[in-house]
């Protein structure tokens, strides 16, 4: 078994409308029991928005902190799922299903090791 | 049997033998090189005591020379890997000469699974499948062999790293991942029948390869309509190979080919697959591209073309492949059965859309032509040498332009639309 991380890249800006949010909610909710029922889920988890982060950096032996995401760019991560299957089309069949619930882009990656 | 004769032989069963020992190993890298190693003792072996029967013969000694690397490899610590790969591969009982398997088909998916870029899937194909050399290769899509190289083991890297399967999709899967080894095919065809770039019209060995996998995949899968399809679409315009390129290599459009120089073997066996497939009542993209071409080939002179028939393929075609490229084609045939004017309609609306495609300014100039508005055809010429890679093609169009405006190398017939032949 491998396991992916599926990660979730949505647009910089609002968000949309509660009941669009809510939606969304319920379907990726039922994806995730899916998984769970599957026994494929590992870990999934929504993030603050990137206004929220901290970046820290190493300097000649000091680091430093700084304010804001890693990159700033069009999208950024706004949460991810980790699954523990076969192969990759076992993955990207999840990865599919959390693409249509969150109606976002959604990368598949395995962990090394 | 000198060497050439022997690699000839090594190239016919290079993808078989590929395939059975990336199943054994689970590493392209360690299959590639059994498969390389076992050509080296061909050449020595087989001038020498007789050419045995080769696919069981190379898969076995192919096997043997894995085997012998892992002893090799897995001395010391931190070989747990190659030990335990090494006991598997010991432990399986050695295939007899009458049952050698073939697992080219989960190549073939593999190759071109979905997940990997398209030049990525063409470039595996044609190195695992194909046997073809990463230079051969490079030299066909005209990239220097380094950048190949890499395109080559970044790919293989994803296969492994990614873990995409070594199987057969399932049932469900099949129709969308089978699409995906189709248009691989069809690319190798294409890019081999009208080169996008450089100064040869047509890449023969691409063709040839391309119809070489599509044969091996019909026989893998013999019940595929698509697959039908498209193998007869290769076979019916790849018979008109010998008629489209003059002695000077110059590109000759469809109208203006000698016949006569037409493969009617080719054809022959085209029309019997696209009767075949037809009649089995699921017409696909591939099969309905097939019964174009074989409307074509089935016309002895230009004039007794049923462009009528070809409209009303290209009407259930648009249906099964919206695609604005289908629709151009289909303009042309319109403009046949109706007037030039109602093929100009027709483009009217994709020439935003394919306005960096050189052949919709060619063809479109060509229908301007036969509209009487010579103009804007002559500018239109203009346009589509401009935006063609390929040298012959783009000579093609800048003769015909020369002899709409009475320029430096008026000559030929000015008639004709598309430059696709």
């Amino acid at each position: 078994m491998t396991q992916y991380l599926l990660s979730v890249y949505q647009p910089d800006g609002p968000i949309p409308e509660p009941e669009v949010m809510s939606r969304i909610e319920r379907d990726v909710n039922a994806v995730n029991a899916e998984m769970r029922s599957a026994g494929v889920w590992v870990f999934s988890e929504g993030l603050m928005p990137p206004s929220s982060a901290t970046v820290l950096r190493p300097a000649h032996g000091e680091v430093l902190l700084t304010d804001g995401p890693f990159a700033e760019g069009k999208e950024h991560l706004g949460g991810f799922t980790i699954v523990d299957v076969p192969d990759l089309d076992a993955a990207l069949e999840w990865g599919r299903r959390v693409a249509l619930a969150t109606t976002l882009p959604i990368e598949v990656r395995p962990f090394a090791g | 049997m000198d060497e050439a004769a022997v690699a000839r032989e090594f190239r016919e069963q290079y993808g078989r033998a590929v395939s059975v020992l990336y199943r054994s190993l689970g590493d392209l890298d360690r299959a590639e090189d059994a498969v390389q190693e076992a050509f080296a003792v061909a050449v020595e072996r087989w001038p020498r005591d007789g050419v045995p029967a080769p696919a069981g013969w190379i898969i076995t000694t192919a096997r043997r020379r894995a085997i012998d690397r892992l002893r090799r490899e897995a001395v010391g610590r931190g070989k747990e890997r190659e030990s335990e790969l090494l006991r598997q591969l010991t432990a399986e009982p050695p295939e007899s000469s009458d049952d050698i398997p073939d697992d080219r088909l989960r190549l073939i998916f593999t190759c071109c699974h979905p997940a990997l870029s398209p030049e990525a899937r063409v470039a595996l194909t044609l190195r695992l499948l194909g046997g073809l050399t990463t230079a051969e290769v490079a030299r066909a899509f005209l990239v220097p062999e380094p950048t190949m190289a890499q395109r080559i083991s970044r790919a293989k890297a994803k296969i492994r790293d990614a873990r995409i399967p070594y199987r057969i999709p399932s049932s469900g899967d099949l129709p969308a991942r089978l699409g995906s080894v189709l248009s691989v095919l069809y690319l190798v065809f294409s890019e081999g029948y009208a080169a996008s770039a450089g100064d040869r019209l047509v890449r023969e060995e691409l063709c040839d390869e391309a119809i070489r996998l599509a044969r091996a995949l019909h026989s893998l899968l013999p019940d595929e309509e698509e697959v039908i399809g498209l193998l007869a679409l290769l076979l019916l315009v790849d018979a008109r190979r010998a008629a489209r390129v003059d002695a000077a290599g110059a590109l000759i459009p469809l109208p203006e080919q000698d016949r006569t120089l037409w493969n009617t073997a080719l054809i022959a066996e085209g029309h019997a697959l696209v009767r075949a497939c037809l009649l089995r009542g699921r017409p696909g993209p591939f099969q309905l591209q097939a019964a174009i071409q074989a409307v074509h080939d089935d016309a002895t002179t230009a004039g007794d073309t049923d462009w009528r028939q070809i409209v009303a393929l290209y009407d259930q075609l648009l249906r099964a492949s919206p695609t604005p490229v289908v629709a151009l084609n289909r303009a042309v045939a319109v403009a046949e059965v109706d007037r030039p004017e109602a093929g100009l309609a027709a483009i009217e609306p994709l020439r935003e859309e394919l306005a960096g495609f050189y052949l919709l300014h060619g063809i479109r100039a060509g229908l301007l032509l036969q509209a009487g508005r010579g103009e804007e055809a002559a500018d239109e010429y203009g346009v589509a040498a401009s935006l063609c890679g390929s040298e012959p093609e783009r000579a093609f169009l800048l003769r015909r332009r020369d002899a709409v405006t009475g320029g430096p190398a008026a000559g030929g017939s000015a008639a004709g639309g598309s430059a696709a032949g």
